[in-house]
C-alpha cells in the first residue's frame, strides 16, 4: 500500500499527462475546472489514466457521478435541496461538502472535483 | 470529396489491433494547396486517418451499438513528413475500452520508419443525446466509411476461397510442372 505522498505524486503525474498542466500547478486543494482547467472530456481521461496508473477499476459514474442534479426534489432556484445535498454527500463520499453545503449551488458542484478528492478515492480503492 | 482517409485495412483484430494504408497521390486536392510546389500530407489528415482506423476498431468491439466520437488527442508527436506518392501504414492498438469510451495508440509509418506517435481518447456518445442533436442517422460510422472494413473481409473471403480451392485441386489433380 502506497503512502499518502506518493499517491498524491502520482494523480500530479495523472493529471499532468491529462491536462497539460504544469506539476506545480496541481496542488492538493486545486479544482480539476476551475484551477487545472478540465473540461468534461477530460473527466474520462483522467479515469483511464489512474486505472492505468495506479491498477485499479473505476465503475461507471463512482468517481465522477452522472445526474446528479437529474431528480427535481435535489433542486430548487439553483440550488440543491437538504435532500440534494445528502444525495451528493452519499454520491461523493470522497470530497470536501463542508463548505458547498453553506452555499449549496449546482454551479459550485463542480468546484468539488479537487485533486485531495482524487487521492482519497484512490487510497480507498487501495486499502 | 469523401470523408474516408484510409483506403485499406491490411490486418482487423478485433476488439486488438487494426492495421491500415493510406496512399497519398496528387488526386487530392489539398496537397495542392498544401502546400503549392510541395505536396505535404496535413498532420491533421493523418490524425483522422488514425481516427478512422481506431474509430472503427473501437466500434467494431462493440458491434457499432454505440456512435464513437474521437473525444481527444492527449499526444501526438510527428517525425516527418509524408508526400504525394508515399503509402502510409497506420497501426492502432486498443488498449482500454470501457462503456464511456476507449483509448487507443496510434503510430503511422513511412517506408518502416515511425512517422506518428499518438494518443487518441475516444467517447461513446450517448445514443439518446446524439439523437435528438443529430437525428437517428449514424454519423460516425457512414456506409462510406464502413465500406473499407467490408472490403478488407470481402478480399479475406476471396482469399481463403482461393486457398481452399487451390489446397482441394493439390490433393486431387497432378500437379503441373514448375518452372
Amino acid at each position: 500500500m502506497p503512502t499518502q505522498q506518493e499517491i498524491l505524486e502520482k494523480v500530479q503525474t495523472t493529471l499532468v499527462d491529462a491536462l497539460g498542466v504544469e506539476p506545480e500547478d496541481v496542488q492538493e486543494e486545486a479544482t480539476l475546472q476551475g484551477d487545472l482547467g478540465a473540461e468534461s472530456i477530460d473527466f474520462l481521461d483522467i479515469v483511464f489514466r489512474l486505472e492505468r496508473n495506479f491498477g485499479i477499476k473505476i465503475p461507471r459514474g463512482e468517481l465522477f457521478p452522472e445526474n446528479v442534479v437529474a431528480d427535481p426534489d435535489m433542486i430548487a432556484d439553483g440550488k440543491l435541496t437538504a435532500k440534494g445535498v445528502e444525495e451528493l454527500k452519499t454520491r461523493m463520499p470522497y470530497a470536501d461538502l463542508s463548505s458547498f453545503a453553506e452555499n449549496p449551488e449546482v454551479d459550485r458542484i463542480g468546484d468539488l472535483y479537487t485533486v485531495d478528492m482524487l487521492v482519497k478515492y484512490v487510497a480507498s480503492k487501495l486499502s | 470529396m469523401r470523408w474516408i482517409w484510409i483506403d485499406k485495412f491490411l490486418e482487423f483484430r478485433s476488439g486488438q489491433f487494426a492495421r491500415a494504408i493510406k496512399n497519398l497521390t496528387l488526386a487530392e486536392e489539398h496537397l495542392h494547396d498544401h502546400f503549392p510546389g510541395y505536396p505535404v500530407m496535413p498532420a491533421s489528415l493523418i490524425i483522422e486517418g488514425l481516427a478512422q482506423t481506431g474509430g472503427i476498431l473501437v466500434g467494431e468491439a462493440g458491434g457499432f451499438v454505440e456512435k464513437v466520437v474521437l473525444a481527444k488527442i492527449p499526444r501526438a508527436e510527428f517525425f516527418g513528413v509524408a508526400c504525394a506518392g508515399d503509402q502510409l501504414v497506420y497501426e492502432v492498438t486498443l488498449t482500454d475500452l470501457r462503456s464511456e469510451g476507449a483509448v487507443v495508440e496510434a503510430k503511422a509509418f513511412l517506408e518502416g520508419e515511425l512517422l506518428v506517435d499518438a494518443e487518441i481518447v475516444f467517447a461513446h456518445l450517448d445514443n439518446s443525446r446524439a439523437n435528438q442533436i443529430f437525428g437517428p442517422k449514424n454519423f460516425v460510422f457512414t456506409q462510406q466509411l464502413l465500406g473499407v472494413l467490408d472490403l478488407a473481409k470481402a478480399q479475406e473471403r476471396a482469399k481463403a476461397a482461393a486457398e481452399a480451392d487451390s489446397h482441394a485441386a493439390n490433393n486431387g489433380l497432378p500437379q503441373p510442372p514448375t518452372a
